[in-house]
């Protein structure tokens, strides 16, 4: 498939193609951090995950309108606070579901699972019924409009640039809060062992909870920056679900790095290949290569050896 | 005589007997040839929760790709009765008579080599029942020997079924693409489309579906049913007793596979056609709501959940569309918060006690003997 | 050393480790035919993950295991159950939801591939194995009873029942009088007493009345490592011992890392 073309081409439509996927890396990273840390946290996948990164969607949606009705002005600068906005919308959504649902399903992944799905119908016609079923679009302000040239052939579009910028920053800090705050060691503490933590005085519901609204609210995070790349609809947070399982279990489900290196290595790899085959088969080979390798080393590629 | 009745109480055998008269008298008679062509739609789901119930309900592995094995035999019954729709008569004018019409208008002008083997019907049963079966095997094997299970095998199962969607979709022309294979008229020359054809088609359902229900019964009432409750509470004391955990969840999930499929093959019967739409995850996930609404531990169950659920969905989705998915969510999240047994868990608690007791009574008045405790299951 | 094939099970040079971190460390001991051997040592010590290295369920790094000659540490589990390998786990492990007759049921060595349990028939055979054991572990009363209704006690004995089924020739027991009143304790020493009898055993326990009326030899592990072998009477009165169970503050709270 690569005959056609020249080895100068081929470096930059690798090199366009790179800059196209890191657009769905970011979505992906951030997606799969709040479904990583839930996961980790609980043992259960969050079937719902993607509906709250598109109620995030909706949210900076709403803000870019706020703002250009009535504080035309600031447009430029009604990002940030959109974003602000989608991760408390999202996390907040995600504490009452905690306190309704999640909590009394612990210890029953499986049933989760299918709770959370069930959740996720409801979410998707509420949006519906609510926003209607037409796909929205977010107007970017100008800034962020156009691309950047680096050589003749290849450009960077500035947008994807920030949202790469918007994802490492929450991975960042991620980082910070799980290794290096007091809360972060309390919520490892109750991952390795719930009752004793339970035991030296750590209130493990809150932690809990704490944990799944902080998941969710980054799933807001990464809604808005899916309106960056994407028009948002009812159910197009749906279509991401399964990929952000496989980010997370490719990149072993402990592992923050890891899970940033997988988000890269599989929207690399659909990116790269869409330009060569069609979107749907360059989706068929890398869900295909990720599940066999998967099923070849289901701890994923970065787990560790844990004792029993 | 003492041997049948180990395997059968007689309670079952009544229960039994029950769904057996509801499916081949009470509906036939009640029902008009739509309606109960409808049913015979749904009941061909039933297979599919039957399969359910051996493999999460008593096995604890929950498949979210049921839909693939579905597919699977669908497809597979759906390419022959495609292949004898696409006679040289009736493709007469196709830029390539003779191959199936959606084949020609994607312009492929020779049939693929894995559709030749599928102008034979032998062929074809065979293919319904081991295709899904060696697919399984090989996800089953790769799973499960390396100890995968739970969430994890739940979302691999889920990603299959995306791939095969996405593929089948993808590869319009060799499988139909979005619209699936459509326009499927004869068996062997036998008309499938009128309403005699269809009811035959329904009874033939119906006793496969009986077939698998006693079948899958006879397994749970061995030794097998009883190593699948073992190894759902623990599995390492069954491997330290001497079992190969692996080899039990490889058949039973093949087994699930093997009856979703039949009950995909009669799907495409009865209906006329199969497409994807039967295969992603969304399908694949309102399979287990059939079962987990019928009872994940209850085979007959199974067949209620789907005959309601399906009944539910029509009249529902018909009257109130948008309705219809909060009430398909609140299911979701009822059947596993409020009434984790299903149906079946609430007849058993609340409805049979007092069929008991108003059964003692008759009896007691008619013999004034007192009847024989019964152990319920 | 002489050559491994006198001993029912030869233990050398077993290695493993979880993240860099040696739970087993360069361990070797050999146990005879008929012999009961007991391990002790501080929590910590390694000696529960002695017992999953042997029946698999956990993977040496380095080392080797062999039963009868047989190397077990590339074998599956219920290869090693098949070899004649049983074991007992700390915490009674038995089927709750499935009644006592059919707990010792599955635990008959028949009929155990999958097309077996499907064809299994419950003959003849089979009853007499299971009343006779089910007598053995005074559940003669209990055989239809679920077993989740048994208690703490009658769960351990019914464990030991399944193992017993099994007739290993190589029986391993991770702590089995521990959580059980005085009055079970008796029974239970009564119980292992006959059992031991025609097998090899390996049992872990704390309860030194326990270990002083049935070990033959006692092996004490201390983090990892093998600190002392041989009667019990000589591992007493070994420095090193004493010094481990109640020494120094420092070596106490060196064990409590472990």
């Amino acid at each position: 498939m690569f005959a056609d073309y020249s080895a100068a081409e081929l470096t930059s439509i690798f090199a366009m193609q790179g800059f196209a996927g890191l657009s769905l890396f970011s979505v992906f990273v951030l997606m799969a951090l709040g479904l990583a840390i839930i996961f980790g946290q609980m043992g259960v996948i969050n079937m719902a995950h993607g509906e709250f990164m598109i109620l995030g969607a909706y949210v900076t949606w709403l803000t870019s309108g706020f703002f250009s009705s009535h504080l035309p002005g600031l447009f430029a600068a009604y990002f940030p606070v959109a974003i602000l906005l989608a991760f408390l919308a999202s996390a907040l959504l995600g504490g009452a579901v905690e306190w309704l649902l999640i909590r009394h399903l612990y210890k029953r992944p499986l049933d989760t699972l299918l709770a959370t799905w069930g959740l996720s119908l409801i979410l998707q016609q509420a949006y519906r019924s609510i926003f209607g079923a037409r796909e929205v679009g977010v107007r970017m302000p100008d800034w962020m409009m156009g691309s950047y040239a680096i050589t003749d052939m290849i450009e960077v579009p500035i947008n994807g640039l920030f949202v790469m910028g918007i994802s490492l920053l929450t991975a960042l800090g991620v980082y910070l809060l799980m290794y290096r705050s007091t809360w972060g060691r309390k919520v490892r503490a109750v991952v390795q062992n719930r009752p004793m933590a339970g035991a030296v005085g750590i209130n493990t519901q809150q932690v809990d909870r704490v944990t799944f609204a902080l998941g969710c609210g980054i799933a807001g995070i990464a809604g808005s920056a899916f309106t960056m790349i994407g028009s948002t609809g009812p159910t197009a947070g749906q279509l991401y679900i399964v990929d952000t399982f496989l980010v997370v279990v490719f990149g072993g489900a402990q592992s923050l790095l890891g899970t940033i290196a997988s988000a890269f290595t599989i929207s690399q790899a659909q990116s790269t290949m869409e330009f060569f085959l069609s979107g749907s088969m360059a989706k068929v080979y890398t869900l295909l290569v990720v599940v066999g390798i998967l099923m070849v080393r289901p701890q994923g590629l970065f787990a560790s050896r844990i004792r029993h | 005589m003492t041997a049948l009745r180990n395997l059968f109480s007689g309670r079952e055998v009544l229960y039994f007997l029950l769904l057996a008269v509801l499916l081949v008298v009470v509906l036939p008679l009640a029902l008009d040839a739509f309606r109960l062509n409808l049913t015979g739609k749904y009941l061909t789901f039933a297979f599919v929760a039957l399969g359910l119930v051996l493999c999460w309900g008593y096995g604890g592995v929950l498949s979210l790709g049921q839909g693939v094995f579905f597919g699977l035999g669908g497809y597979c019954m759906a390419m022959f009765l495609k292949l004898e729709a696409s006679d040289m008569a009736s493709t007469a004018r196709q830029t390539t008579p003779g191959i199936p019409d959606f084949m020609d208008w994607n312009q492929v002008t020779e049939l693929p080599w894995f559709w030749e083997p599928f102008h034979s019907l032998t062929f074809t049963l065979l293919a319904v029942l081991v295709v899904p079966a060696v697919f399984a095997f090989v996800i089953g094997f790769a799973m499960f020997k390396r100890r995968v299970g739970g969430v994890y095998f739940a979302i691999i199962t889920q990603a299959i079924a995306t791939i095969l969607t996405i593929l089948i979709i993808g590869q319009q022309g060799y499988t139909g693409g979005a619209n699936g294979m459509t326009d499927l008229r004869t068996l062997l020359g036998w008309d499938i489309r009128t309403d005699d054809a269809k009811q035959i088609l329904y009874f033939l359902c119906v006793f496969l579906l009986l077939l698998c229900l006693v079948l899958a019964h006879l397994i749970l009432r061995s030794k097998f049913g009883r190593i699948l409750v073992a190894m759902r509470d623990r599995e390492d004391r069954v491997r330290f007793s001497g079992y190969d955990v692996s080899g039990f969840k490889i058949f039973v999930f093949c087994l699930a596979g093997v009856f979703s499929a039949i009950g995909g093959a009669m799907f495409t019967l009865q209906v006329g056609f199969m497409s994807p739409s039967f295969v992603g995850i969304v399908p694949s996930i309102e399979m287990v709501i059939f079962c987990a609404v019928g009872g994940r531990l209850s085979l007959l169950g199974a067949v209620y959940g789907a005959l309601i659920v399906n009944l539910a969905k029509t009249s529902f989705s018909e009257s109130f569309p948008e309705l219809w998915l909060y009430a398909m969510g609140a299911l979701f999240i009822a059947v596993v918060l409020a009434f984790p047994n299903g149906l079946a868990g609430l007849y058993s608690r609340y409805l049979e006690p007092l069929l008991d007791r108003g059964w003692a009574n008759v009896r007691s008045r008619a013999v004034a003997v007192p009847p024989a405790q019964e152990k319920t299951s | 050393m002489s050559n491994a094939q006198d001993f029912i099970l030869a233990v050398e040079g077993l290695t493993v480790s979880f993240d860099g971190f040696k739970a087993v460390d360069d361990l070797s001991f050999y146990v005879d035919p008929q012999e009961i051997r007991v391990i002790i040592g501080p929590n910590g010590a390694g000696k529960t993950t002695v017992l999953d290295l042997i029946c698999g369920k956990t993977r040496a790094t380095e080392g080797s295991i062999k039963f009868r000659g047989r190397e077990l540490t590339r074998m599956s589990e219920h290869a090693i159950v098949h070899a004649g390998v049983g074991r007992k786990f700390q915490n009674p492990s038995v089927f709750e939801d499935l009644t006592v007759f059919e707990n010792l049921e599955i635990s008959y060595p028949r009929g155990r591939s999958v097309f077996g349990a499907l064809l299994f028939r419950r003959d003849k055979a089979v009853l007499d194995a299971v009343h006779e054991t089910a007598a053995t572990v005074f559940l003669s009363d209990h055989l239809d009873q679920p077993a989740g209704l048994l208690s703490h006690g009658q769960k351990q004995w019914l464990e030991i029942g399944m193992l017993l089924i099994q007739d290993p020739e190589l029986l391993m027991l991770d702590e089995p009088v521990a959580g059980m009143s005085v009055a079970e304790r008796r029974q239970t020493a009564e119980l292992l007493r006959t059992i031991t009898r025609q097998r090899s055993v390996i049992v872990i326990e704390h309860d030194m009345q326990f270990v002083e009326d049935i070990a033959h030899r006692v092996t004490v592990m201390h983090q990892g490592r093998m600190l002392a072998e041989g009667s019990l009477e000589h591992v007493k009165n070994d420095p090193r011992v004493v010094e481990v169970y109640l020494g120094h503050r420092e070596s106490r709270e060196e064990a409590a890392h472990a």
